[in-house]
């Protein structure tokens, strides 16, 4: 996992394989890194989930914030499993209750994260689940928004990460974990 | 059906999880209540009850995929496909699923809107269960059913947390079974 050069754990290869990729979607030039396909595959499905609790279940990790939409795949079953409150990050005016947001960059414009106020508290310390990390504009919206209300960013957790897009250092310093890059 | 109607009556975690959701009134529009289930999520008890009380239902029904409606299906389907062995299948807006995808149209009050889904993801007469956090009119429900039909798929059961009570009793939705766990709260 991770950036790491330790020996692999043998079930990323398996996770790695059932990754599609499909070429010009959503637009020419894009190679679309779809992990509906991981989700197909039960094991594959449960290796990625076990990977990222096994990693994270001692951490005392209270909270994790997942990215909509994707992030809402992975992120619900680590907390399931260590026990920590799940909060969603979502697109403007989806979250019915009061809300701070973040803006963040797109190719062309910007666009708006939302978070609920209450669902974090200070002190609380929180993982960030997505299911790729690109330019990493959107971690770091979600990093500004859980610091503002006093929580500590512990680490990003990805099953992808676009390496040359070079996100990892738009992570305001915090770590990311990821468990399948693609060149 | 309702959870109470079918032996879970003065099963305690039901009363959990109705009370961890919150009711926000008025949203997205005037004299609609919202059932906001975040709050839900933020109680890792209540959330963890609601997915085995789901589990317990569905691990010995041989159910193959679970088939999730964005966004808050896909909150709700994974812990449960992953506990019972299942494959999850996202059903979401237009445009959002790369490769080749069949859509279904529904009604919504003003319009219409769509769902898709890939048509990678089932293998004909997979037994299915359909997923959301909430069911109202059915619509969404009844074109996921659509979709999974359409591709060959045999629908077992609709599943959602909460459920307006006129889903109460026999009630189906296309034919197939509805099981729901609470009724909307109410404001305190």
């Amino acid at each position: 996992m991770s950036g790491n050069k330790e020996e692999e754990d043998p079930r990323i290869n398996g996770i790695k394989t059932r990754i599609r990729v499909v070429p010009d979607f959503p637009k020419k030039g894009i190679m679309f890194q779809d992990i509906t396909t991981v989700l197909l595959d039960p094991k594959a499905f449960k290796d990625t989930i076990d990977l990222f609790v096994e990693r994270y279940r001692n951490k005392n990790i209270s909270v994790v914030a997942g990215i909509e939409a994707r992030g809402f795949l992975f992120g619900p079953p680590i907390a399931l499993a260590i026990g920590a409150k799940f909060v969603p990050l979502r697109k403007p005016k989806k979250l019915p209750g009061e809300t701070i947001f973040e803006e963040y960059e797109l190719e062309y414009g910007n666009d708006r994260l939302e978070m609920h106020v209450g669902a974090v508290e200070a002190g609380d310390r929180a993982l960030v689940v997505d299911d790729l990390i690109a330019t990493g504009g959107t971690l770091c919206a979600a990093i500004k928004l859980l610091e503002r209300v006093g929580a500590e960013v512990v680490e990003c957790a990805c099953v992808i990460e676009l390496p040359e897009l070079q996100g990892r250092q738009r992570l305001k310093g915090k770590p990311l974990c990821m468990l399948v890059e693609y060149r | 059906m309702f959870a109470v109607e079918n032996g879970l009556q003065g099963d305690p975690r039901l009363q959990t999880i109705s009370d961890a959701i919150r009711v926000i009134p008025h949203f997205p529009k005037t004299g609609i209540m919202f059932q906001d289930i975040t709050t839900l999520l933020l109680d890792p008890v209540a959330f963890k009850h609601v997915v085995d009380i789901f589990v317990d239902r569905y691990k010995h029904m041989n159910i193959s995929l679970v088939a999730g409606v964005e966004a808050r299906g896909f909150i709700f389907g994974p812990p449960i496909a992953l506990a019972i062995g299942a494959k999850f299948v996202p059903l979401r807006k237009p445009g959002k699923l790369p490769g080749r995808v069949i859509s279904e149209e529904y009604e919504l009050e003003y319009g219409n809107d769509r769902l898709e889904m890939s048509m990678e993801a089932v293998k004909t007469h997979e037994r299915a269960l359909v997923i959301d956090d909430l069911v109202a009119t059915g619509g969404t429900l009844s074109a996921s059913i659509n979709l999974l039909e359409r591709a060959g798929a045999e629908v077992v059961e609709c599943a959602c947390v909460v459920g307006l009570p006129k889903f109460k009793g026999e009630c189906r939705l296309k034919g197939k079974p509805l099981y729901v766990l609470v009724e909307p709260s109410q404001l305190d």
